[in-house]
């Protein structure tokens, strides 16, 4: 005879309502470490997506995604011309926050190396990839953006073509692809009157200048003169693949001698990333989930040892009827675990359909599902000897006492 | 056959000035099929013979023999107490104590269970014992679906679950109306007649004393054997 669910029986509802009190906090436990690793997902993302070798940033910086990089596109080409290197390519990527319509889009815009790629490594949800290599952009369902819209970014429009899901920076904000070209011009984009008054400050420096100063008054008495052009957009990072059979070491130890770059293999981009990015968080997650788990603790073993409290007459009277200890133990036990079982069934429920609705991701794999599981399992053991220990100290002639 | 025999037993609970002679040398003894009365006062001891009777508050001298069986001498226990209890006793109550969240069926199942015995066997028992005690047509019904003498016919039928050779009752018609209390005492009778069972009940009740075989009169800790007078 199963005591323990013969008791729950009569009392369903506020049973199931302490279990779903519980399965909220048990949730959020789960909530802590899917967030984590959400944010390790998405600070990895790109790095792993593109699928680089090498990172080649502007000297002494620690790339892209770490601080401000810039350097000029024409670094491509020495490096196509670096032994053991099979291509090269000029990756942008930057977070804006632009008003499209009656919405404020925080977006990360990521420069595709047109025409290698169009983005067909990407998980479109709908639409397609790239055709042209101008106007079109992919963008993250996360920013809510339907196929076809028009995207309003600098001088241009750009029509979303495809659609993804679940690619986000490390900030949490949804991609738009686009290929480098456009990246590149969106990020570094200046209203016209401020082209143009870079322009006239350029001319005026050259007019000010003593070195070939007779010529250049010259140059600009001359009709057919027109201003020097603003120099091309920098890129963020060179992007870097081998040939077969060549040495990422060998590749990196040669580019550390340029002086105006610094060379990151693909794994020290992406712990870099992880140090800067998700470190603090790493450590603030952490720490509010060992508090949540203390909390959990607390709370059942109160509710675990006032369930027993509560059946101090019952269990008075069973030892009385000559109830072995394994009987009152079974009781306490058992109630203990169904409600921790209830209680992590309520966690899993809401995970599956409350956590996608987060802002953030919240990755959860089997790893996650099973630690958090093995918790609520030690817990509940743990509360439950607190309810033990109680029960077996109940006198049978409490009976008596009427 | 004596189903119990008590000899020479003595309790004393507090130290020094707050000291209480509960059990000054009580001995008795019922029978198997006896119904035997332990009357008295408030504080005379009657509750603590009976607890001693139930090996829940050994005394701390004395012997206790159960169907023949020493069971208890000078505070030292011959076997698991608590197996004794649940095998050879019965215990009915003043109030019907019986575990609320279980139904009528499953409150004697319950004493069959802590047995080990879980067979389809202990369904036919229990609805045997409720059908004998009249309240077979309430099986299915929660304590407090009952009224109070149902409760303490349902309560019998627990304490005769296991067949003990001796049921231990305090004040058992106290909660109920004399016309259910003494129905309820002359069950026990019925019980110790028809079942061979041994049945001490603690009562104030004057009125009921002639359903029982034998009757003691507690006093100040000490026992003794009054007459019948009705």
């Amino acid at each position: 005879m199963n005591l323990a669910m013969k008791d729950l029986r009569r009392q369903k509802v506020s049973f199931s309502a302490t279990a779903l009190g519980l399965g909220l906090l048990f949730a959020i436990v789960l909530a802590m470490g899917g967030i984590y690793r959400g944010l390790v997902e998405d600070a990895t993302l790109l790095v792993d997506h593109l699928g680089a070798d090498i990172w080649v940033v502007q000297r002494d910086t620690r790339g892209p995604f770490a601080e401000r990089s810039t350097v000029p596109p024409a670094l491509e080409d020495r490096l196509r011309a670096q032994a053991g290197v099979a291509s090269a390519r000029s990756f942008s990527t930057a977070t804006i926050q632009r008003i499209v319509g009656a919405r404020s889009l925080r977006m990360t815009v990521v420069g595709l190396s047109w025409p290698e790629d169009k983005g067909q490594a990407l998980p479109l949800v709908s639409g397609r990839h790239l055709r042209d290599p101008h106007r079109e952009v992919i963008a993250d369902r996360s920013l809510g953006l339907a196929l076809g819209e028009i995207l309003p970014l600098g001088d241009e429009t750009f029509r979303v073509v495809g659609l993804t899901q679940g690619m986000l920076s490390s900030g949490g904000d949804g991609l738009v692809f686009s290929t480098e070209l456009d990246a590149r011009a969106i990020l570094n984009w200046q209203a016209p009157e401020a082209k143009r008054v870079e322009r006239e400050g350029r001319l005026a420096r050259l007019a000010g200048t003593e070195l070939d100063s007779i010529s250049n008054q010259d140059r600009l008495r001359d009709e057919r003169f027109s201003p020097p052009t603003l120099a091309p957009f920098p890129a963020n990072a060179i992007l870097v693949n081998l040939r077969p059979g060549a040495s990422i070491e060998e590749v990196q130890r040669g580019l550390e001698a340029w002086p105006d770059v610094t060379a990151y293999t693909a794994q020290e981009q992406r712990d870099l990333l992880l140090k800067g990015v998700v470190e603090k968080s790493r450590k603030q997650i952490g720490l509010f989930r060992a508090l949540l788990a203390i909390v959990s603790g607390i709370v059942v073993t109160l509710i675990l040892y006032n369930m027993t409290v509560a059946k101090t007459h019952d269990i008075a009277l069973l030892k009385l009827l000559g109830a072995r200890s394994s009987v009152v133990v079974k009781l306490v036990l058992n109630q203990g675990l169904l409600l921790g079982a209830l209680g992590y069934g309520f966690a899993i429920l809401i995970a599956k359909f409350l956590f996608p609705l987060f802002p953030r991701r919240v990755l959860l794999g089997p790893g996650e599902y099973l630690g958090v599981g093995m918790l609520v399992l030690i817990l509940v053991t743990l509360a439950s000897a607190a309810g033990i220990v109680r029960a077996l100290r109940i006198p049978p002639t409490l009976i008596l006492a009427g | 056959m004596e189903a119990v025999r008590a000899e020479n037993l003595f309790k004393t609970y507090g130290h020094g000035a707050t000291e209480v002679k509960a059990l000054l040398g009580v001995s008795m003894v019922a029978h198997a099929g006896e119904v035997v009365a332990l009357l008295g006062p408030s504080g005379s001891g009657k509750s603590t013979l009976l607890t001693g009777l139930g090996l829940l508050n050994p005394p701390e001298k004395g012997t206790i023999d159960l169907m023949g069986e020493r069971v208890l001498e000078d505070g030292k226990a011959f076997g698991d107490l608590a197996a004794l209890r649940r095998s050879r006793i019965g215990f009915v109550f003043q109030k019907s104590n019986l575990i609320p969240f279980l139904s009528a069926h499953e409150n004697v199942r319950l004493i069959l269970a802590l047995n080990d015995q879980m067979g389809p066997e202990t369904y036919t028992r229990s609805q045997e014992l409720l059908e004998y005690l009249g309240v077979g047509n309430r099986s299915r019904h929660f304590p407090e679906e009952l009224s109070g003498g149902e409760q303490q016919r349902v309560a019998i039928a627990r304490a005769l679950a296991p067949a003990p050779p001796l049921i231990l009752a305090d004040e058992p018609t106290a909660a109920l109306d004399s016309q259910r209390g003494r129905a309820v005492m002359e069950l026990f009778r019925k019980v110790a007649r028809e079942q061979g069972t041994a049945v001490v009940v603690v009562t104030h009740d004057h009125r009921t004393l002639d359903v029982f075989d034998t009757i003691y009169e507690m006093e100040d800790g000490v026992l003794s054997r009054a007459e019948k007078t009705a």
